[in-house]
């Protein structure tokens, strides 16, 4: 299959693998921030074929982890109103809130659907006057957009019963809360291609220079995320860091134009609180008060909820790349993807999942097949 | 004029062009249901006997059992429909103990509002899939339920077997150094049944792969191939069938990812709706797991039937704890593990 099968091309990765190992003469820590670059690292075993002196840290770019437990709870007790249906991504539905997952409200009466595209909660809305259609709107800059032209398409057609539940965040923000972490480890980034395919990579430049960390825009197929950790390492071999771009079949420096417009139109930048990194400033969207009356919590009168997260979940540290999942207590025993305890063991992009499906069962077992 | 040629729905149903309750009443309507639908497009001797249950000649040999029910949304899908599946699984299912199928049970739940002609497409279906089959179906049941209780139709068929020989043909019965032959490529009946459900069109069509087994797992049987296990891959694709079976047998399973045919169209629509084509359903293909040293003409001789000219030899069985590994596309061996749940479509 055209742009696949070459980026999965198994001689390729040998020469990459091969072209790092030499290239390699010290110990560097790369972290590649989207949890679907994760998971084809551990799917594919991208990490075995690295040289020992490269580790792998694995970072917060799972939408579904780093949404709080608060909104989860928010998006359940709105799934409760009456004549509420409640719309998402699939991943969100399993995601454990503190008392429990949107699947269950659903078990438990709620009107909850899968959709591929906020712009399919919008048809529903349509197709149902009677019922408030609320769209659960989560992740990063890649479904800001979608999200966006929802919301500008049902004030455009003058839709009174859609509203939405927004827990977007941005990824620039979240680097930056890592490498000024007094524990940050991370020397290098491989950045998240799609996200730069919406919003290019010029803000990535002050991050790059600031902290003095090279980030190389990285795809997701294996070659493509091998040839980011050589263009890293190359870097800092080198000493000369800069922002690189890694996936340029797909990434322009500028983004796609017509999507940033669409998001700053609807939204503007809040400070924003995730899921085991406590709150980042600047990190979040909002509506812009033009948007406002599309805030489905104002709309139904739920506003925030105080929770507290699970105190043996380590998600936080596994979320900035501080801890493995596999050094986790509770990783495979109390914490699996049938009875999760954070959000990194349910979400298709989540660390502990990829771990979990693709390595061992327990922590001794993952231990195991890495030595 | 035989019942499978008919186009339309036999008077006087036709008068009726929707299910009511009344027809799983057990009045006059429900025996003209039986009678003009049901019976006409079935049409045996032993359902024409009218009895509660169905008496059959005893088999020389053992008995294989089954049972399974058919739920699935839409009723009609590319490649097929609930009638059709009905029937292929139930007797795939015997065909997987190395039985032939001699009789078939239907039981029918029929939603309040089903149109009659959709009722009829599905029977004349069960039908043509159950000629193919050289089976009969038996002895069936139906009721009716309130609209908004059900959804169309659904479908339970049971099916009898025969087995003409003495092998055990179970996981129990694997051993390490087994070949693992898998019938043809994967996905297409989940990626068909998707795009039809959510109306997701993509540039090449993909039709389910729903089709009947019994001719290549009997010919195995047939040609005296030591055949240890073999399973369709339904729920949970080739993955959950193959872990089954390991964790069933207690015994390692070992695969190559580059040997496991995946067709373009369910590949693409995989990579866009983030799912793993190994996890995804088939209706019509198997894994056979036979003796080594029979590796090659057990191929072989799946090749020459058009339902399984596509098998090739994916693995082996090997020594160690229960438990699928898979050497990935870039050489990298890693494990295969159940999915929690269904495989939900991924955010970005």
């Amino acid at each position: 299959m055209k742009y696949i099968d070459e980026y999965r091309d198994p001689a390729l990765a040998r020469r990459l693998a091969h072209a790092i190992t030499i290239a390699t003469t010290r110990r560097w820590t790369i972290m590649e921030i989207c949890g679907g670059q994760t998971h084809a690292i551990v799917r594919y075993g991208i990490d075995k074929l690295l040289p020992e002196g490269i580790e792998l840290v694995h970072g917060p770019g799972c939408p579904v982890c780093v949404t709080p437990v608060e909104m989860i709870d928010r998006a359940v007790r709105i799934s409760e109103c009456p004549g509420v249906i409640l719309c998402s991504f699939g991943d969100m539905l399993r995601v454990p809130g503190s008392s429990k997952d949107l699947f269950s409200a659903r078990a438990a009466g709620a009107d909850v659907r899968i959709v591929y595209s906020p712009l399919d909660a919008l048809a529903i809305a349509r197709s149902h006057p009677r019922n408030e259609v609320v769209f659960f709107g989560v992740g990063f800059e890649t479904t800001a957009p979608t999200t966006a032209m929802a919301v500008y398409q049902a004030q455009q057609t003058g839709v009174k019963n859609f509203s939405m539940l927004i827990s977007h965040v941005l990824v620039p923000p979240a680097m930056e809360a890592i490498l000024s972490s007094p524990t940050n480890r991370v020397q290098g980034f491989l950045a998240a291609g799609h996200v730069c395919a919406v919003m290019g990579y010029q803000e990535y430049r002050p991050i790059a220079e600031r902290y003095h960390v090279p980030i190389v825009v990285t795809g997701f197929e294996p070659v493509d995320i091998l040839d980011g950790i050589l263009r890293c390492v190359r870097q800092l071999e080198a000493g000369q860091i800069r922002v690189e771009n890694a996936y340029a079949r797909a990434v322009r420096t500028q983004g796609n134009e017509t999507a940033r417009k669409i998001i700053a139109r609807v939204f503007h930048v809040v400070r924003r609180s995730w899921r085991g990194l406590g709150e980042i400033p600047e990190s979040g969207l909002a509506f812009t008060p033009e948007y406002a009356e599309f805030d489905a919590g104002k709309r139904l009168g739920v506003g925030p909820i105080a929770v507290a997260e699970n105190e043996v979940c380590i998600a936080g540290l596994v979320l900035q790349g501080a801890r493995k999942p596999t050094e986790c207590p509770a990783f495979g025993s109390e914490c699996t993807p049938e009875f999760p305890l954070g959000a990194p063991m349910v979400s298709s992009e989540g660390a502990c999942a990829a771990y979990y499906l693709y390595r061992r069962h327990t922590a001794a077992d993952a231990k195991e097949s890495t030595i | 004029m035989s019942a499978t040629s008919r186009l339309t729905c036999p008077i006087p149903i036709a008068r009726y062009p929707r299910i009511l309750t009344a027809h799983g009443g057990g009045g006059s309507l429900t025996r003209s249901l039986i009678h003009d639908l049901f019976f006409a497009a079935f049409e045996n001797p032993v359902l024409a006997d009218e009895h509660d249950g169905a008496v059959l000649s005893q088999p020389a040999g053992r008995i294989a059992l089954t049972t399974d029910s058919y739920v699935v949304s839409p009723l009609f899908f590319p490649g097929g429909n609930i009638g059709s599946l009905a029937v292929h699984g139930t007797v795939n299912d015997l065909a997987m103990c190395g039985a032939r199928a001699v009789g078939l049970s239907v039981g029918f739940i029929l939603e309040e509002g089903l149109e009659m002609d959709v009722l009829w497409r599905i029977a004349l279906a069960m039908r043509r899939a159950a000629d193919a089959a050289g089976v009969q179906i038996v002895t069936g049941d139906t009721k009716v339920v309130e609209k908004g209780k059900g959804d169309g139709v659904f479908i339970n068929t049971a099916g009898v077997g025969e087995l003409k020989h003495q092998r055990v043909i179970a996981p129990r019965s694997i051993r390490e150094g087994d070949a693992v032959i898998l019938s043809g490529d994967v996905g297409r009946h989940g990626v068909a049944i998707l795009s039809a459900r959510e109306g997701i069109a993509f540039e090449t069509p993909v039709e389910s792969d729903s089709a009947l087994l019994c001719e290549p797992a009997l010919a195995l049987v047939d040609e005296g191939i030591d055949v240890h296990c073999m399973r369709d891959l339904t729920r949970g694709g080739l993955a959950a069938a193959l872990i089954e079976i390991s964790d069933t047998a207690r015994r390692a399973i070992h695969i190559d990812e580059a040997t496991i045919p995946v067709v373009e169209g369910v590949r693409g629509a995989c990579e866009v709706l983030g799912l793993d084509p190994f996890y995804v359903a088939n209706e019509g293909r198997f894994v056979a797991v036979v003796g080594g040293a029979n590796a090659d003409r057990a191929v072989e001789i799946l090749q020459r039937i058009e339902v399984s000219s596509g098998s090739r030899c994916i693995g082996q069985v090997r020594a160690g704890a229960a438990r699928v590994t898979m050497t990935g596309r870039i050489g990298v061996e890693r494990i295969l593990d159940l999915f929690s749940g269904e495989q939900l479509p991924r955010i970005c």
